[in-house]
């Protein structure tokens, strides 16, 4: 899709994202009649055509699509192979890993727990006890599964005035990041297990959670993060700008949040190799659970981290200029293609504004050739 | 192709392939059909209509409402019949039919479906107006949209208690040609 320039009058529009018609009207068919009669007003196949050819294919919904793996275990000597390397990872790597998996969190509560509330929260140990706590927790999480992960450039240091940003592909990320600094998080509030880890353990790092369903949420939101960079002995912040889970080909845009807050980003691009298994947590279709599972009976998670140089505020830049900047970083970095869709669409529906453009212009053209008459 | 294909039969395709009258290769019906069972989340065998709105370029085309009432609950056969209108091989046909006077195009029939959504048959002045309605929002009012629509229309040698007919939009849309195609990724 061609990427044309933002233009900087995005104070009129949705001021949460860009003139998305900067985007699509390079692609879609200009409906500019030259002259007004019959034909003109009957010949709607431009607009037609863009319908169809979003029913048979869009870029939004590719975001999310998961590839199968194409079988490669159909050969004579391939397939006993791959019917043995079935047995080895569901009968004994899985069983393993799932026990160092639950003895970590033995480990682990039994020492966090006591640290957390036999301590009182002024104490400068116990935040550093915690924050080694989680990090060798995340290791452990990341052992269960096999990461093999290979960090790039230069490990994050703890100094406020920075917020990470990095593109979001599964909730194994925050962990992949999480076992080398023990970073702070935005996240949205899951349910079960997961909600409850968030709670305990999460929060004491200095998380912050969001609600995607309350609009009152983001200024709560934007006044918490900015809150939290200023804190000199606060956790680094990370933020996943996309919103939302990408199945990691490509990036939806990065919401600006986390780049009006008058500090450095860090960006961070993170890409799997998806030659054992595909990382990608499409959460609609599978619990975190199933996701686990099926990262736990693969043979490794292969990613590569990058830490790219931290990223100031150009002067006369806005933030949404600056996030796509950003985002460009990152996707160049980590090989993924841009699509200029918010991330909550997923969720909700786009907004009206988009369809009202499309029919200002036409309207407008009718009438420029109605007044010519 | 991924898993799609396992559960379509080549017999499965051929059947689709008749039913729209060979506009879509077969390697194109099983991508439909990849992209048929992705917007179709569970499986019931046909798209709802809040399936197709969750695809946002569709949601925001002015028509989308028009045309739900053309595309919700159609089964795959239905699906691809109702897209065989968009082929390139549609407007290959549609050039050659010109030339050789044969009737209807798939093409220019749905847009005389679109228009005629209850499907009298014929297309009135309300058909007309509701089209524009969709297609100028709030930015025309419905005097002027009245008074473009009665001046074309008049233009044509039509009043504004003709019913228009398929006929007549063929004759009114052939020249110049209609430009309506959209590609389907193949793997």
């Amino acid at each position: 899709m061609a990427m044309a320039g933002l233009s900087s009058s995005s104070s009129e529009m949705d001021l949460d994202r860009p003139i998305l018609e900067d985007y699509i009207s390079t692609d879609s068919i200009q409906r500019i009649p030259q002259t007004l009669h019959l034909r003109e007003l009957l010949d709607i196949s431009p607009t037609l055509t863009e319908a169809a050819g979003a029913i048979i294919d869009d870029s939004f919904t590719r975001c999310f699509k998961s590839n199968p793996p194409e079988p490669w275990n159909w050969n004579v000597y391939l397939f006993p192979l791959w019917c043995l390397g079935v047995v080895v990872r569901y009968g004994i790597l899985f069983p393993l890993r799932l026990a160092v998996f639950i003895a970590g969190w033995i480990v682990f509560f039994l020492t966090f727990f006591p640290v957390h509330f036999l301590l009182p929260s002024s104490n400068k140990w116990r935040h550093k006890m915690e924050r080694i706590l989680v990090e060798m927790m995340c290791s452990v999480f990341v052992a269960s599964w096999t990461g093999v992960i290979k960090y790039h450039g230069p490990q994050p240091s703890m100094r406020p005035h920075q917020v990470f940003v990095a593109n979001h592909t599964s909730m194994i990320d925050f962990i992949i990041l999480e076992q080398t600094t023990a970073f702070a998080v935005i996240m949205q509030k899951h349910p079960g297990w997961v909600g409850f880890i968030q709670t305990a353990i999460l929060e004491s790092l200095g998380s912050i959670w969001f609600n995607r369903t309350e609009s009152k949420d983001r200024e709560v939101v934007a006044r918490k993060l900015r809150e939290h960079v200023q804190g000199p002995d606060n956790n680094p912040l990370l933020i996943f700008p996309e919103g939302t889970c990408v199945n990691n080909q490509y990036t939806v845009m990065f919401k600006k949040g986390a780049f009006e807050l008058g500090c450095a980003v860090c960006p961070v691009a993170i890409k799997y190799n998806k030659i054992f298994v595909d990382a990608f947590w499409n959460s609609k279709k599978q619990s975190f659970s199933m996701h686990l599972f099926r990262l736990m009976t693969s043979w490794a998670v292969v990613c590569d981290v990058w830490f790219l140089e931290p990223q100031y505020l150009k002067p006369g830049e806005t933030p949404i200029e600056f996030a796509e900047r950003v985002r460009d970083m990152i996707s160049v970095r980590a090989g993924l293609k841009k699509v200029p869709w918010d991330g909550y669409l997923k969720y909700f529906r786009p907004s009206p504004k988009l369809t009202e453009q499309k029919q200002k212009i036409f309207a407008d053209s009718v009438l420029r050739r109605l007044e010519e008459k | 192709m991924g898993n799609a294909s396992s559960t379509l039969t080549q017999y499965d395709i051929e059947e689709v392939q008749e039913h729209c009258n060979y506009l879509f290769s077969q390697q194109e019906i099983v991508a439909l059909y990849e992209r048929f069972c992705q917007l179709d989340r569970n499986a019931k065998g046909f798209i709802s209509a809040d399936e197709f709105l969750s695809i946002p370029e569709f949601s925001l085309n002015p028509l989308s409402q028009r045309l739900l009432k053309m595309v919700d609950g159609l089964n795959f056969k239905d699906f691809v019949a109702f897209l065989s209108a968009f082929s390139a091989k549609a407007s290959l046909q549609h050039k050659i039919e010109r030339e050789t006077q044969l009737p209807i195009i798939a093409s220019k029939s749905v847009i005389f479906k679109v228009y005629d959504i209850d499907g009298k048959g014929q297309v009135t002045f309300k058909d007309l107006l509701e089209v524009l309605r969709d297609l100028t929002g709030s930015f025309m009012s419905e005097e002027q949209r009245e008074h473009v629509l009665v001046w074309v229309l008049e233009e044509a040698g039509y009043t504004r208690n003709s019913s228009i007919l398929l006929d007549d939009f063929v004759k009114v849309l052939s020249s110049p040609g209609l430009k309506m195609e959209v590609e389907v990724p193949v793997d």
